[in-house]
């Protein structure tokens, strides 16, 4: 401290901003491309109907992941009950097929068990096939603004942010659980049968249902792209690194974590809804605290920032936990664990983060490489 | 008029534990501003404790007694432990301590798992806790006044620790300037660690004191964590006159709303009651005045 005093201080010349060319921008496209050839032609080629159903469940988280990186990666806002949000997509599409499944004017059979065996006035207009979609876009939408505005307005941020939303999804699950004459309970919503008409375990409509969750992937994925370029990423991004500035700008950053809380509520509303034609049933365990977790920590995998990593993280952890949870079940919570401790400690920036950084020291190495040949 | 009085009195035992868990909490998250969800899983340690103290001693007239110093040297040494080997690591991203912490938690609860199997084990209440005082008409159980004794004993512990001792002095020296309690000769590294220990510590008491009240497996510590969690939020970050209140409040109000509905309406309604409660309040019913913008 007291040599700066005596010394001159020296002036160094900043440092120049890396050069990028405006085709480097367009990047990501590239990957989206790879991920979209992936889903779209290899992995139906090459994986059983058994498989791909899987990965078509995986998908549904990737999308909800896509959806996280957009609020904590981009945002800063650790939305740690996304789970909330994946369970009312999942239930309003699970209500709607139950309603199938029953046929015209029949109530759900664990209405018969559980409840008077007559339908809640609620559960009426989710016979309409088109006020089901709306309902998995609106619903979570208006729910997340609502919260979101409450939150974000008083200027309740990080850790209370986190807790908030965890504590909200923890009584969302206990309600889904106790409230067993409206929605099945623990065991949640079962033996569905048809998707908008179609047979569910036809192999033909099986496959048609993987393309669609794969395919709202790969829209997800373009929708964000564009969002980072916009005026509105760069926004988000300086609010989750200067609120105060951003404020002092003349903006509102309240406003700007709404619009992405809210974005990124409707995504994992779509992956949940998506998520039971293939899963054939949801239950509360797919919306628990755990379930909203274990996207988390699929999204901190992969990067939570980039375009890419939150995605590419979910499928791997979704992967992970099938491979591992069929061959050792109670290793998977070790090893899920680990991941978190593991990544967060060492990795901050996921592994979409070391392999461009690995990338550049091999380059660099090369680079010296040739420049020591040319000298001698 | 006798639901109200006894819902009241289950409720305040309930609160007490919370308090107990909610005080290691907010002292951590009020000083280092690192948010533990392995909390929880302290809890779940000092319960398992009372467990074991239970299975050695036999005698459960004096095990559980015993077992709440053990208890609490468990907790905090898991709550040291934790501290050195991850959280220290990380004192400048306070967001991702809590995805951590989350994975500790979540390792924890397998280990305790596969060590005790998935089952509850009940611990047995000792015969001098076996009777009911009357209060006011109702017959308060003497185990769940045990808790409400435990707790008032241990806040009271507390604040004559933060008060009067240097440790105490140092503490809060810390939470309200490190940088200037640093200046001055303080060794706030170490201050952390002794803070860590009597939180994780206080955890590992609230676990004996709900092998009373609640059967003790692998899980339970996540059920308390998030009301503690509530309490913290609600009574305002480090600090314990707002922990006590909110700690009571919630308890009690708990306790009316599960009689009213059921368990989880009773979360529910809780929960949208202290988001509400936020909107008047944003820092929590006592605030830390200061000038900085974040």
């Amino acid at each position: 401290m007291t040599d700066t005093m005596t010394q001159p201080i020296e002036v160094s010349a900043p440092p120049r901003a890396p050069r990028r060319s405006p085709l480097r921008a367009y990047l990501p496209l590239v990957g989206i491309a790879v991920l979209a050839v992936f889903l779209l032609v290899i992995a139906p080629a090459a994986l059983s109907s058994f498989r791909l159903n899987n990965l078509g469940k995986y998908c549904c988280y990737a999308i909800a992941a896509v959806g996280i990186g957009l609020a904590w990666g981009r945002g800063g806002m650790l939305v740690l009950g996304q789970g909330l949000f994946f369970g009312i997509g999942a239930y309003a599409m699970g209500m709607h097929l139950k309603l199938e499944a029953a046929g015209p004017d029949a109530v759900p059979d664990f209405m018969m068990n559980f409840g008077s065996g007559v339908l809640p006035a609620w559960w009426e207009p989710f016979r309409s096939g088109p006020f089901t979609i709306l309902a998995i876009v609106v619903i979570p939408a208006v729910v997340a603004g609502v919260l979101g505005l409450a939150v974000f307005k008083r200027r309740i941020k990080g850790a209370y942010f986190a807790i908030l939303s965890q504590a909200l999804t923890v009584a969302f699950a206990a309600l889904l659980v106790s409230q067993i004459k409206y929605t099945g309970g623990q065991t949640g919503l079962n033996s569905l049968s048809t998707f908008f008409g179609y047979n569910l375990y036809d192999p033909v409509n099986k496959q048609m249902i993987y393309f669609i969750a794969a395919g709202l992937l790969v829209v997800m994925l373009l929708v964000t792209f564009q969002l980072y370029r916009s005026r509105f990423g760069e926004l988000l991004v300086a609010t989750r690194d200067a609120e105060e500035r951003v404020r002092f700008l003349g903006y509102d950053p309240a406003n700007i974590k709404v619009v992405a809380f809210v974005i990124a509520a409707v995504m994992a509303s779509i992956g949940g809804a998506m998520f039971v034609p293939m899963a054939g049933l949801i239950n509360p365990r797919e919306v628990s605290a755990l379930a909203s977790i274990m996207l988390i920590a699929g999204v901190a995998l992969g990067g939570r920032a980039s375009l890419l990593g939150p995605a590419i993280g979910a499928l791997a952890v979704g992967y992970g936990r099938t491979s591992l949870s069929e061959s050792f079940p109670d290793q998977w919570t070790y090893f899920l664990g680990g991941l978190f401790i593991v990544v967060i400690l060492f990795i901050p920036n996921g592994l979409t983060s070391v392999i461009p950084k690995a990338w550049r020291a091999l380059a660099s190495t090369q680079r010296t490489r040739t420049k020591v040949g040319e000298a001698a | 008029m006798d639901v109200v009085i006894s819902q009241a009195f289950t409720g305040a035992s309930y609160g007490a534990a919370l308090l107990l868990i909610a005080l290691g909490l907010s002292l951590t998250f009020g000083q280092m501003g690192v948010i533990n969800m392995a909390h929880g899983e302290f809890l779940m340690a000092g319960a398992y404790s009372a467990y074991l103290t239970q299975k050695l001693v036999t005698n459960a007239d004096f095990s559980l007694v015993l077992a709440i110093p053990i208890a609490f040297c468990v907790a905090g040494l898991l709550g040291l432990l934790l501290e050195v080997l991850v959280i220290s690591r990380m004192y400048h991203r306070a967001l991702d301590t809590l995805l951590v912490t989350f994975g500790v938690s979540l390792v924890l609860q397998q280990a305790a798992k596969d060590l005790f199997g998935a089952q509850a084990k009940a611990v047995e209440a000792p015969g001098w806790l076996d009777g009911q005082i009357p209060v006011l008409g109702y017959r308060y159980p003497l185990s769940q006044m045990f808790i409400l004794v435990l707790a008032i004993a241990c806040l009271a512990g507390m604040a004559a620790l933060l008060k009067y001792t240097g440790f105490g002095r140092q503490i809060r020296a810390t939470v309200q300037n490190r940088d200037l309690a640093e200046t001055v000769g303080v060794s706030t590294r170490r201050i952390d660690r002794l803070t860590f220990f009597i939180g994780s510590g206080l955890a590992g008491v609230a676990g004996v004191a709900v092998t009373l009240i609640t059967a003790t497996e692998s899980t339970m510590g996540s059920e308390y964590i998030i009301w503690a969690f509530l309490v913290v939020v609600a009574g305002g970050i480090g600090q314990i006159k707002g922990a006590v209140i909110a700690a009571f409040g919630l308890g009690i109000m708990r306790a009316f709303l599960t009689y009213w509905t059921d368990g989880s309406m009773a979360v529910v309604l809780t929960f949208l009651i202290v988001v509400a409660f936020l909107q008047l309040r944003p820092q929590g019913l006592f605030a830390v005045r200061t000038r900085s913008l974040a």
